[in-house]
């Protein structure tokens, strides 16, 4: 293509392309690290800093240490509630997300059995389902059980993920040959020790990846846990919405006597996401392979 | 693959491979037997559960009554118009600047340069749901905003000015952009080095430049991927809610409660205790959700692998 040829065979047509392309490529690269940087840098000044100095100006420590300490204040601690609650949501429904979707994804994959095929089917149909469709329906049928309120209310419905179920039956229909498993039955393995002694050493990526998806996915889900759990059993997610109406540059009215600063609620913001990010940022080729597994085969 | 049905039909096996061929059948069933009872309880039961209060009042079948209501309802057809004004800027956002970008990104000729620009793009991914419109929120507002300049360029002076209805489908198309785009860009990306480089360079022999190229060669590849991407965003599009659920909390009801679909369902359930109700707008945006899911399924191509 054009971009990687020697500058000097170039029309001032397609310099001029380049030269466009490069800065749209640019302008889209300030569009999204923007706001990010902005997020990084607003817990270390004060409110009034945040208004008058320059954007993307660092405060200093002093000032990020009293956001910090005012945040932490807020409602004697209610955030490490919150964000303990999400770590035990999110811990105690990866455990089961992996403990039900590999072998389901395995038994999908290589073996035979009745209604594989339906099962398949109705994984592929649900995984492309949109999780906010089931949620009120979900609360309904949990309000029916008398679970609201119950951690379970989180734990089970963040445990169901066909999308994992999916990923793990295309990981082995492609990692892991049936010859293999055959050579391993022929030596005399039976059945569970063919998939704990063959399949499951070879199926560390795909752990992976299944545990990447559900623990970000759950972590930042807002809508389940927001209508399943409310008040202090609430997640971050949901509790961040929750310091927003404790803003009073968001909410003049309100009457509360602790408030959270502007400042202090990019630092809850920022607290809120950095599981999620710091996954991110060492596990991206995970996200990328995890993608495109809808369609690397055709 | 083979399935029960051709193995049972095949009687000149051995013994020994029966046994394990049902062997196998029990393991099979047993490993997936947790994720089924799973899928029973929070795909299909809840569905079910669904279905069932749409059409009951206090349990007295009560056919379309719940549906009327709620169409009836003067905050029904508002919602539905402003999730579909968010939906067509969001999809036309999404589509043109994805492949846009995904084809320039993939013209980079240096490595570590392309990688990188991919990694910056879908960073914001990391946040979804309420922190993403958290962020935003500052970002919106002239007062403190890092592109303030911009926002005051624009006319805008406060938050509550950028928000404004007419308005919100544009800025929930761009939140909903900035948080999804990076991962689908990454994907197209995937989608254009699966063309083979000799296409490509038979192209340029042929005196093709890179827009002819791009919107005869690889855009044309890249459709199933493109279909992909529309068909899931319309789907979760439908089902808004913690964006102006959240844009309402902090625009001073600028933005209202029942702005989307499912903020209304939620009104019902929870305003209302009217449960019929918000069962029937669930089911509705149910409806789209799963009939979009199984064209795809069935129709799409994206899976055909067993």
């Amino acid at each position: 293509m054009s971009m990687d040829r020697p500058a000097g065979a170039m029309t001032p047509g397609q310099w001029l392309g380049r030269v466009l392309a490069i800065l749209i490529l640019a302008v889209f690269v300030l569009f999204f690290v923007v706001p990010l940087i902005w997020l990084v840098l607003a817990p270390t000044k004060t409110d009034r800093q945040l208004l008058l100095d320059a954007p993307f100006m660092f405060g200093d420590f002093e000032t990020l240490a009293a956001n910090w300490e005012s945040l932490v204040t807020f409602q004697k601690g209610l955030i490490w509630t919150w964000i303990t609650n999400s770590a035990f949501y999110c811990v105690a429904a990866l455990a089961i997300t992996l403990i039900i979707s590999i072998p389901a994804g395995y038994a999908l994959a290589l073996t035979e059995f009745r209604g594989r095929k339906a099962l398949l089917a109705a994984t592929l149909i649900v995984m492309l389902v949109p999780n906010t469709a089931l949620v009120l329906p979900i609360f309904l049928e949990l309000s029916a059980f008398k679970l609201i309120g119950n951690p379970l209310a989180a734990i089970l419905p963040f445990s169901f993920f066909p999308f994992g179920v999916y990923l793990t039956y295309i990981y082995f229909s492609t990692a892991v040959s049936r010859d293999l498993l055959d050579a391993a039955r022929m030596d005399g393995a039976n059945e569970f020790q063919v998939f704990w002694k063959i399949a499951m050493p070879l199926a560390t990526p795909v752990i992976a990846l299944v545990g990447f998806f559900n623990f970000t996915g759950n972590w930042n889900n807002y809508f389940l846990p927001y209508v399943t759990l409310p008040g202090k059993k609430a997640p971050i997610q949901v509790g961040l919405a929750e310091l927003l109406s404790n803003v009073p540059a968001f909410n003049p009215t309100n009457a509360a006597s602790t408030t959270i600063s502007l400042s202090a609620l990019a630092l809850a913001t920022l607290v809120a996401i950095a599981p999620v990010l710091i996954v991110f940022l060492f596990a991206q080729r995970y996200l990328v392979s995890g993608m495109t597994a809808g369609g690397t085969k055709e | 693959m083979t399935t029960i049905d051709n193995i049972a039909a095949a009687p000149a096996r051995r013994k020994g491979r029966r046994s394990i061929e049902r062997a196998q059948g029990r393991m099979g069933a047993a490993f997936v037997s947790l994720y089924t009872l799973f899928l029973l309880a929070f795909g299909v039961f809840p569905a079910l559960y669904a279905v069932y209060l749409a059409f009951t009042k206090k349990g007295a079948f009560v056919g379309f009554d719940n549906f009327v209501k709620v169409f009836k309802d003067y905050r029904f057809w508002p919602a539905v118009e402003h999730v579909g004004i968010f939906l067509v800027v969001w999809l036309v956002m999404l589509v043109v600047l994805v492949v846009l970008l995904a084809v320039m990104v993939h013209a980079i000729g240096i490595r570590w340069l392309s990688s990188g620009t991919r990694f910056l793009y879908y960073i914001p991914g990391a946040l979804a749901g309420a922190s993403s419109v958290m962020l935003w929120l500052f970002v919106l507002d002239p007062t403190v905003s890092p592109v303030a300049p911009l926002l005051r360029a624009m006319g805008f002076d406060s938050l509550v000015s950028v928000v404004q209805v007419d308005r919100l489908p544009f800025v929930l198309a761009v939140i909903a952009f900035w948080t999804g785009a990076g991962g689908w860009i990454v994907v197209m990306y995937g989608a254009l080095n699966n063309i083979p480089k000799e296409v490509l360079e038979a192209a340029r022999v042929d005196g093709a430049g890179p827009i002819r190229t791009a919107w005869s060669i690889q855009i044309p590849l890249m459709r199933k991927w493109i279909a992909y991407m529309v068909i899931m965003s319309f789907a979760g599009g439908t089902q808004l809610f913690v964006e102006p659920r959240v844009l309402s909390q902090a625009s001073r009801g600028v933005v209202g409660q029942d702005y989307s679909l499912n903020q209304l369902a939620f009104l019902y359930a929870f305003k209302q205790s009217d449960f019929n109700g918000s069962a029937a707008i669930s089911l509705l945006l149910l409806v789209v959700a799963l009939g979009l899911s199984v064209y795809f399924v069935f129709k799409g191509g994206l899976f055909e692998r067993a």
